[in-house]
């Protein structure tokens, strides 16, 4: 069995968000970046599918400037085999790296694709489903337990009532919740190794997919911010602010 | 212009977040058409057709589409989507899974989670967890799109009449099976919709102690949430989390209890009304947005605050 794993260099989940002064876009210049957390975990699974014998291959790939390889050598460094790094500047929308995605799968042909189930930049929830249907594979989609058997997977997945299990026959792709797995740290002899292991560089436009953006980021604002309010004394204060005052109990 | 709303419901009651998704809808277009795919689904569509905002329900009733299997809902979207301009369904667990996929069939781009109508090709969408909110003008035909539902007030539900129409179901690619569904039962308001909300954290220590949380929770007629340190931790089911990969709530009242206020978590309801934290560490980030702070020990504040709430003479519901 072989697997893919997409990855994305996104603003670290501890950063600070500022929006650029001009309303464009927010600040990503000299801002620490990292693996989106989700797809860490997406990594983490395909390691640990291999290390239980039941995949050969893993195959990282991110697609993005240069630095994007930062995230390939990453998962390359925890247990992935080979890397891919799709080359592209600017922002792609998920319809244009799902296309990307289905050229790579198309060659590569994984048994099972795994991602993070949402980037935490653009917040999109998007990609892996798009993959899916270009596909016509089935989807485990926001997966916090999966179960790999021999011609299906079965993923407990958690939506709004709780959690919910389907079979998905294979070739499928699963999108990662962050309570999936605990993503392991790469140790120093592993990340020196990870620097040997060979990646592969494409670039997105030779591909011979449409990425065009259809969507126009207009402006990007601050939300509104919220006022601090005041700190009560003790539990009485607290009660009686929010019968007399704020009128909500 | 014409809209398909995409309705979530359990084959027998149609989910609140369909209303606030047809009032979303109802800012782009009034000719709105609801589609009801589902399994003897039948009092699904009267409560759709009594819903004064819809002008036409489309019934397509399958075994296939009982467990609303990305898969198998797919395909009859896609058939339908030719004589509309934009296809709508809730940002919640239920949109997010299959509208991705009728977008990629379509080749458009979908636009996620908007929380505001400017234009019918313009919307606005929190990105980075809510840290900024981005205006976007889509260029395609065919618009898919997900709403925030919280951001919306739910359309009236009865004095309609609307007329309902059957459409054929598409055949099931059977590629998917549903096996379960684990739904936590709870007596209390559902934690989207609810007038209160009282969240635990990291600070809970414990799955026991969410009883002090509990108790409140039934005097205030409040749903129970919590943040995703006190989900991972195993404190409580994963149906609880509030944040940005969780659930989004704008309640009048969220109590953050032992919640230190990470990004991801204010995500999920700082656009609350009134907002109540109460944390030992009097640094912790919570309380720059809460409205009434109360720096103490959670395991003394929550039993006072249980015996103040018995003082009152009426508590709201």
């Amino acid at each position: 069995m072989k697997i893919l794993v997409a990855v994305k260099r996104v603003i670290d989940y501890n950063v600070q968000i500022r929006v650029k002064e001009d309303g464009t876009d927010v600040q990503s210049d000299n801002v620490k970046m990292s693996t989106n957390p989700p797809d860490d975990n997406a990594v983490e699974e395909a390691v640990k599918l291999k290390e239980a014998g039941k995949a050969k291959e893993v195959v990282a790939i991110t697609i993005g400037q240069e630095k994007a390889q930062e995230t390939v050598r990453k998962a390359l460094a925890v247990g992935a085999d080979k890397g891919i790094h799709i080359k592209a500047e600017g922002y792609i929308e998920p319809l244009g790296v799902a296309k990307i995605l289905k050229k790579v799968v198309e060659k590569e042909k994984p048994d099972i694709v795994f991602m993070g189930k949402q980037a935490i930049d653009d917040d999109c929830n998007q990609t892996g489903q798009m993959l899916s249907a270009m596909l016509g594979w089935p989807q485990g989609t926001f997966a916090s337990k999966i179960e790999v058997k021999d011609k299906t997977i079965q993923v407990t997945r958690e939506v709004d009532e709780g959690l919910e299990t389907i079979e998905i026959n294979l070739p499928a792709i699963v999108t990662c919740d962050l309570r999936l797995n605990e993503p392991r740290y790469a140790s120093l002899p592993n990340i020196m190794k990870a620097k040997k292991k060979p990646i592969e560089q494409l670039i997105a436009k030779d591909l011979g997919v449409d990425i065009s953006n259809r969507i126009q980021q207009l402006k990007v604002e601050e939300p509104p911010k919220r006022k601090g309010g005041i700190k009560v004394a003790n539990v009485a204060e607290l009660v009686n602010k929010l019968k007399n005052e704020a009128k909500v109990i | 212009m014409s809209i398909l709303v995409i309705a979530e419901h359990n084959n027998i009651n149609l989910k609140t977040f369909s209303l606030n998704t047809i009032n979303c809808a109802s800012k782009i277009d009034l000719d709105i058409h609801v589609l009801i795919a589902g399994n003897k689904c039948e009092n699904v569509c009267k409560e759709v057709s009594a819903i004064p905002l819809v002008k036409k329900v489309l019934h397509s009733d399958s075994t296939s589409y009982e467990n609303y299997l990305a898969e198998n809902l797919t395909p009859l979207v896609v058939k339908l989507a030719g004589k509309y301009t934009h296809i709508i369904a809730p940002a919640n667990t239920f949109g997010k899974n299959f509208m991705p996929r009728v977008a990629a069939l379509l080749d458009v781009s979908q636009i996620s989670d908007i929380i505001k109508v400017n234009a019918p090709d313009n919307f606005v969408r929190p990105i980075y967890a809510g840290n900024a909110f981005a205006t976007v003008k889509s260029t395609d035909k065919i618009k898919c799109i997900t709403i925030r539902p919280t951001s919306f007030d739910p359309a009236p539900i009865s004095g309609g009449s609307a007329p309902i129409e059957k459409v054929d179901a598409t055949e099931a690619p059977n590629i998917s099976k549903f096996i379960k569904r684990e739904e936590t039962k709870s007596e209390r308001p559902e934690l989207g919709t609810a007038r209160v909300v009282i969240s635990g954290g990291r600070g809970m220590q414990s799955s026991e102690n969410f009883k002090l949380i509990n108790a409140i929770a039934d005097k205030l007629n409040a749903a129970v949430g919590a943040s995703r340190a006190a989900v991972d931790a195993g404190y409580i089911s994963n149906d609880h989390q509030v944040g940005q990969t969780g659930k989004v709530v704008v309640p009048d009242l969220y109590i953050a209890v032992g919640i230190s206020g990470a990004i991801q978590h204010l995500a999920g309801m700082k656009e609350s009304k009134i907002i109540v934290a109460i944390n030992k560490d009097g640094e912790a980030p919570i309380f720059s947005i809460a409205d009434y702070g109360l720096e103490a020990d959670l395991f003394e504040a929550l039993p006072q605050f249980l015996e103040e709430l018995n003082k009152l003479n009426t508590i709201q519901k």
